[in-house]
């Protein structure tokens, strides 16, 4: 696959038009922002806890413009920040699950960065990891039991999934039932403190496609569009009831885990900083100004728009009040409920 | 006990009951799967599902990797994109894999979502010892479940409460463990009534009217409560015995309305006491009528010991027994 290199500037569009460069990269900017967002909120003492995916923006912003709107299903894990907007969330959305606030489409009951939004195609998902791999599958069953070609569902996950067993169950059963399911892995290197080698002696996690009788490969993941492409054909083997793919996109993780997390306990400032030399957001933004997709004022604009975008949100998810204390009573069964019955 | 069909009822085993309503909700309704370990040529272990595979094909009876974490899991996936997997875990005791699946996963969609997504799931597995079933074949589970919110939980002892409870938790809306006492399978004979028909989760049973003492109790120590009481009959004395039918919900006003006119209460159950489904009920029954008590409550159940053992005797001393049950009685009765 010819590939587009973001250090030499050469482009390969694998048939993405100019506005869908530009709104990866749009994607790329806003992720940051929000990123930062959550976290200086948590800073300022207005919200107890932020997740942010930084590093990941490239292979969110990619993988996203491969999700068909309305037909595919996503089942993401909390550090999915820029697939969720691609898919359709809006900044708003997620200031609300930033906020806690009644309006989130969890009610304010999940941390932060776990979104859910059945009218997205977004699965609710727990902070138990792999624990939402058997549900894609299931729902990836489910499509393919009613007959319905043209769709597949993403499953995405970090590296350090990848060594749960229902990592393994879920991949072994889409196999086995050749189920229209993608399963994208975003290795950043690091499961919170503990690095790949010390989850794996094999650290490339495509190679193990094969060993479950399905393709594999590796990516980029700081390069948008090898991992659209990557991506794509996985979703289009899918949608075409020809079975699951595992596609690894390799990125790196340049933030701490959360913002209860200090990861210089266990990682150097200048191990990070050496890896942000290939940060794929201004990597990005150079080749796309090479090749006169957007213009240096063109990007400066979206900067300030996605700002004041974020703002905007911000404003508007913190004015609106939190759950009724109420609430806590609601949704644990259809109805009223108690555990006795009279 | 002599049973007969009648015009509008077939006997049936327990076995013999849940085949039937299986049976039946797979022909009902296109939304319906099966999934497990061996429920397709083999028809599970208890031939439950025995020729299924064959009129409902694979896709619809699907033998599964032997995963019992994504056995569950796969169905709480089809049940959030909108179909009704009924999932079987083959025996009670290798439920544990999946434990998060049911209780972080399964009980929470629902609620974690704030009703957007929902989970009508029913997970049918048996439990349950007496059958030289050892350390992994034996046990009860219902203790380690019934702490959970967002999960339901039935232990039917008859084969009419079988379908009636069976078809009800099809029809839930929420997940349902459903727990078939493996003794009961085979032992167990009844009239079941044809044709469609539910019975609510959380009603309990009276399935012996008495004054003198309320035995609760559910699986195979509700037929051995069943069989003890009739024995104090014998001797003129009158036990009431309440098939519980539901753990959770559980229903109070059956065991309150019968505390309250016999003033006494013993609870029967197989699994181990300490944090068992009598501890709960114990705790209820003395918080809301302890001054109808004549007498302290009293828990017949399993001892705290991991799992009954292989050998015959380490089996047959970890179960009760009618004669148990009965000399428990009288102590009651007695007090």
């Amino acid at each position: 696959m010819a590939t587009t290199d973001l250090r030499t500037g050469s482009l390969e569009r694998h048939g993405l038009s100019d506005e869908q460069l530009r709104d990866m990269f749009r994607n790329m900017l806003l992720q940051r922002q929000l990123d930062n967002r959550g976290f200086q909120l948590n800073r300022q003492g207005k919200v107890p806890f932020a997740l942010g995916s930084e590093g990941h923006e490239a292979l969110q912003a990619g993988a996203a413009m491969a999700f068909n709107r309305g037909r595919d299903i996503l089942a993401p894990y909390y550090r999915d920040l820029g697939l969720c907007l691609g898919i359709g969330l809006s900044p708003f959305e997620i200031l609300l699950s930033i906020f806690a606030r009644a309006e989130d489409h969890n009610g304010g009951r999940q941390f932060p960065n776990h979104y859910s939004s059945k009218a997205a195609g977004l699965m609710s998902f727990s902070s138990i990891l792999a624990a939402h791999l058997p549900h894609a599958v299931g729902a990836a069953f489910a499509i393919a039991y009613r007959g319905e070609t043209g769709r597949a569902v993403l499953a995405t996950c970090g590296d350090g999934t990848t060594s749960e067993g229902e990592w393994h169950e879920s991949m072994n059963f889409a196999a086995v039932h050749k189920l229209p399911f993608v399963m994208l892995v975003e290795n950043n290197e690091w499961a919170i403190s503990t690095p790949l080698e010390k989850q794996m002696a094999q650290p490339e996690i495509w190679k193990r496609a094969a060993g479950y009788g399905m393709p594999g490969r590796r990516f980029n993941g700081f390069n948008p569009i090898e991992t659209y492409a990557a991506v794509m054909e996985a979703m289009d083997r899918a949608r075409a009831g020809e079975g699951p793919t595992l596609v690894e996109g390799t990125c790196y993780r340049y933030l701490a885990h959360s913002t209860d997390d200090n990861d210089l306990t266990y990682r150097t400032r200048e191990a990070v900083q050496e890896r942000r030399k290939d940060d794929p957001v201004p990597a990005f933004e150079a080749v796309l100004i090479e090749h006169g997709i957007v213009s240096p004022e063109d990007v400066a604009a979206m900067r300030k728009d996605i700002l004041r975008e974020t703002n905007e949100a911000t404003d508007a998810a913190e004015a609106l009040p939190y759950p009724e204390p109420t609430d806590l009573y609601k949704h644990v069964y259809e109805g009223a409920w108690e555990p006795w019955q009279s | 006990m002599a049973v007969v069909s009648s015009a509008n009822s077939t006997v049936m085993n327990n076995v013999e009951a849940v085949r039937a309503t299986l049976y039946e909700a797979m022909k009902n309704d296109e939304r319906t799967v099966i999934l497990g370990e061996d429920v397709g040529a083999r028809g599970n272990v208890f031939l439950i599902t025995k020729d299924f595979v064959a009129e409902f094909g694979e896709r619809r009876v699907i033998d599964t990797p032997i995963a019992e974490a994504s056995i569950v899991g796969i169905a709480v996936g089809m049940a959030m994109e909108g179909l009704r997997p009924i999932a079987e875990i083959q025996f009670a005791d290798f439920i544990y894999p999946s434990f998060n699946q049911i209780v972080g996963e399964a009980a929470k969609i629902r609620y974690r979502s704030n009703g957007e997504y929902t989970c009508p799931l029913v997970i049918r597995t048996p439990y349950g010892g007496g059958v030289r079933g050892a350390l992994s074949h034996s046990v009860s589970i219902e203790a380690l479940f019934y702490h959970v919110p967002g999960l339901k939980i039935v232990a039917p002892s008859f084969p009419d409460d079988v379908k009636g409870l069976l078809n009800a938790a099809i029809d839930d809306p929420d997940p349902v463990l459903f727990l078939e006492h493996k003794k009961t399978y085979r032992l167990i004979k009844g009239e079941v009534p044809d044709g469609h028909y539910t019975i609510p989760l959380g009603k309990a049973n009276v399935r012996k009217a008495g004054t003198r003492l309320t035995v609760v109790s559910y699986g195979l120590y509700l037929h051995w409560a069943l069989e003890a009481a009739e024995r104090l009959q014998e001797e003129d004395v009158s036990v009431e015995v309440i098939d519980l039918r539901s753990i959770r919900p559980m229903d109070k006003t059956a065991i309150l309305n019968s505390v309250e006119k016999t003033r006494k209460l013993l609870i029967v159950h197989e699994d181990n006491k300490f944090g068992g489904i009598g501890a709960e009920i114990s705790a209820m029954v003395a918080e809301e009528a302890l001054f109808s008590l004549d007498a302290p409550i009293r828990r017949l159940c399993g001892p705290d010991v991991p799992s009954m053992g292989y050998a015959l005797p380490l089996e047959e001393e970890f179960m009760s027994s009618p004669a148990e049950m009965a000399d428990a009685m009288r102590a009651m009765v007695k007090f």
